[in-house]
């Protein structure tokens, strides 16, 4: 078990710069034009949208509660992907995009999606940049909710995902900010997610 | 030389607070009285002036105090925990305060002004209330008694450093002499009737006397290296074979009827050693409150304190990850702890929230379900058959030790509740103040350990808490019975194993 983890690893990071690749070459071949001053990919309109109309998805995202102390889930609509990563990508971007109002975003300011793999496995590699680490404020309880919102938000929507590693500049890490052990993909655990509330 | 006998301190409890301390050099040895004030330890500064020949002058004009010694000299501020020592500052737990014509020095400035600065070896070991001045050799000797396992007791003395000695029959004793000039023992209260009656000190500056119960047949003695420089002394006694059925005649000395555990088991209730680690440090500040204060500094003077109080009231070993504004890495923490064979792993957090009103404390101890198979194995105590010198296998229990925390998820919880009892009613708590997270920290960590989260820094009224001595008071009160309460709890269980679960139906006591 134990031996097996670091060839795992160089597969997965080897992997990870693969796709990482591939990913910059979707963006580009997806938006030829620059790509709006301070837009955030999840939240900016598709540039073919106007073409055909799109078809969207309904997915759960996980915000800060008022009182900071839960996550809580929050249905958005998303563009529809084809396949796993690819829905993966557009679950993450709007993860990592702006709160709905009143919630806060659990995700450190200027943290952008390096790279997405998700392996046969069901295991799911997301390479955030360095500001999830640089620009965490701190806190353990801050921590798990940066972590869990991404963990959850891919296990919640997508049920091929299970296990989810979250990397940042590509490599493995201990942790974001001191806290939650990141050396190992996580499951999906609602423990931090409050109780939805009714809706009426 | 004669005199310094008296040097062994038998049974785990510490003294009161506010017992003498012993000063212990080649003159022989000598009381040093202490008194408490504001919760303090404190030694009368004209004590030890006498006693170390250091010179006080009190500088009316700056409100100061000058100690000075052949090589150095101390200033001292009333009203303020500092010393400096040479022009270099270093803290105090407390600051020195007036009482009746003398002034009060808090035990610790011994050790971390008086020592660097006397130019002569000085130690202050505070579990056992003693002050080594000089070049003497004063070891450690931490003795316990194994659960007795049919016809054989087995005596361990962990000794530290490592010290020539030997072990010797005299009549119905068995004589444990060390080249020393006193010991700072610690010595079992419990006994094995029908064959280690009892361990106590012998005469002799560095003697320990084992009694031989009515049951003693023979004995026997191995040595095995300890940790840091120690090593471990095994006296195994054996009972008398008269009756039993002559299945090894001679019996020489064959395969050790019961092998040492790979695993240190600590007898139950046993607290000895803890480990309190102040959370972050160095290039790493962790969180931030709203008016700078850096979770880091936080975490550093609480555990400060809890040392301090958890020596002074429980008499137990504790040791800091970091003592300093250092960076300390993750695995490092728990490596401190499994290196000293630390009975609990306490980590000291402030929490943070991008909400400013999120407010109160919270325990956390390791979640296992995160980690998956490997950990349901290590929790699981799976031992591997594997090949031995000589043919055959043996049963190894096959350790992993990043994950060593799964062993100890249930004691970890009962930690964990012990702590989150005592903080309740004297610190705010948090609507969750009781989760399992997959702390970094906690994994690695071979015996119960918990995360705390002492407040939200992100509160401008927390975090004014966190920093007041009130607060920290409060909080160091609650963590010290938190360990008394847990101590209870293990000892009212049959044994020191980590399955064991309380009350079972019969269990022997």
């Amino acid at each position: 078990m134990r031996r097996q983890t670091p060839a795992v690893l160089a597969i997965a990071a080897a992997l990870v710069l693969v796709a990482a690749m591939f990913a910059v070459v979707a963006v580009n071949r997806r938006s030829p034009a620059p790509e709006p001053p301070g837009g955030t990919p999840g939240a900016s309109s598709n540039p073919s949208a106007p073409a055909a109309p799109e078809r969207r998805i309904t997915a759960t995202l996980y915000y800060i509660s008022e009182d900071g102390l839960s996550l809580v889930g929050a249905q958005r609509e998303l563009p529809f992907g084809e396949g796993v990563l690819d829905q993966a990508r557009h679950i993450l971007d709007a993860q990592l995009g702006p709160a709905p109002a009143p919630l806060a975003s659990a995700i450190p300011d200027g943290t952008r999606l390096r790279g997405l793999y998700v392996t046969e496995q069901g295991e799911a590699f997301v390479d955030l940049s360095g500001e999830a680490r640089t620009n965490h404020a701190g806190g353990a309880l801050d921590e798990l909710f940066t972590v869990y919102a991404i963990v959850d938000a891919l296990t919640v929507n997508l049920p091929a995902i299970t296990r989810v590693q979250i990397l940042v500049d590509g490599k493995e890490v201990d942790t974001l900010a001191g806290h939650v052990d990141l050396r190992h993909p996580l499951r999906k655990s609602l423990q931090w997610v409050a109780e939805a509330k009714e809706e009426s | 030389m004669a005199a310094l006998g008296a040097g062994l301190a038998a049974g785990a409890q510490a003294p009161a607070a506010g017992a003498p301390y012993s000063l212990l050099s080649r003159e022989g040895r000598r009381p040093v009285s202490t008194r408490v004030a504001g919760g303090q330890e404190m030694f009368a500064l004209d004590e030890l002036a006498r006693l170390f020949n250091l010179t006080v002058e009190e500088d009316a004009l700056a409100g100061g105090l000058t100690v000075s010694t052949p090589s150095q000299t101390i200033v001292l501020t009333p009203g303020q925990p500092l010393a400096s020592v040479g022009g270099r500052l270093i803290s105090l737990p407390a600051s020195p305060v007036r009482e009746g014509g003398t002034w009060l020095v808090p035990v610790d400035f011994v050790a971390r002004a008086l020592a660097p600065s006397l130019g002569t070896p000085l130690e202050l070991r505070k579990p056992s209330r003693l002050i080594l001045l000089g070049d003497i050799r004063v070891p450690r000797v931490a003795a316990a008694i194994d659960p007795p396992g049919g016809r054989l007791a087995r005596l361990r003395l962990d000794v530290a450093p490592a010290t020539p000695h030997t072990v010797t029959r005299e009549n119905a004793r068995l004589l444990i002499r060390f080249e020393a000039d006193a010991l700072d023992a610690t010595l079992p209260a419990s006994s094995v009737p029908d064959l280690i009656a009892g361990v106590r000190p012998g005469e002799g500056a560095a003697v320990i006397v084992v009694e031989l119960g009515p049951r003693f047949g023979t004995f026997r003695t191995s040595e095995q290296p300890g940790d840091r420089g120690g090593t471990r002394i095994v006296i195994d006694v054996l009972a008398e074979t008269t009756d039993a059925p002559p299945e090894t005649p001679g019996e020489p000395a064959p395969a050790d009827p019961t092998p040492p555990p790979l695993l240190d088991l600590v007898p139950a209730g046993a607290v000895r050693t803890v480990v309190i680690d102040a959370g972050h440090g160095g290039e790493e500040p962790g969180a931030r409150g709203p008016n700078g204060t850096a979770e880091k500094d936080v975490t550093l003077s609480v555990a400060r304190r809890l040392k301090a109080s958890l020596e002074a009231r429980l008499g137990v070993r504790v040791i800091l990850t970091r003592d300093a504004d250092q960076t300390v890495e993750l695995d490092e923490r728990a490596a401190v702890a499994n290196n000293n064979k630390a009975d609990l792993f306490i980590s000291l957090h402030a929490n943070s929230s991008v909400r400013p009103a999120a407010s109160g404390a919270e325990v956390f101890y390791l979640s296992l379900a995160e980690y998956g198979d490997q950990a349901d194995r290590v929790a699981r105590g799976d031992s591997e058959a594997l090949p031995v010198f000589g043919g055959g296998t043996r049963d190894i229990e096959v350790i992993l030790w990043e994950m060593a925390q799964a062993r100890y998820i249930e004691e970890s919880a009962t930690l964990a509740e012990a702590v989150e009892a005592a903080l309740r009613g004297r610190v705010p708590m948090s609507p969750r103040a009781l989760q399992q997270a997959p702390f970094r920290v906690l994994v690695g960590a071979n015996m119960p350990a918990v995360l705390v989260e002492l407040g939200f820094i992100s509160n401008p009224e927390q975090e004014r808490q966190l920093t007041s001595e009130a607060f920290q008071t409060a909080l160091v009160q609650a963590l010290v019975e938190s360990v008394v309460r847990f101590r209870d709890a293990r000892s009212a269980r049959p044994t020191g194993g980590t399955t064991a679960r309380p009350g079972g139906p019969g269990a022997p006591r």
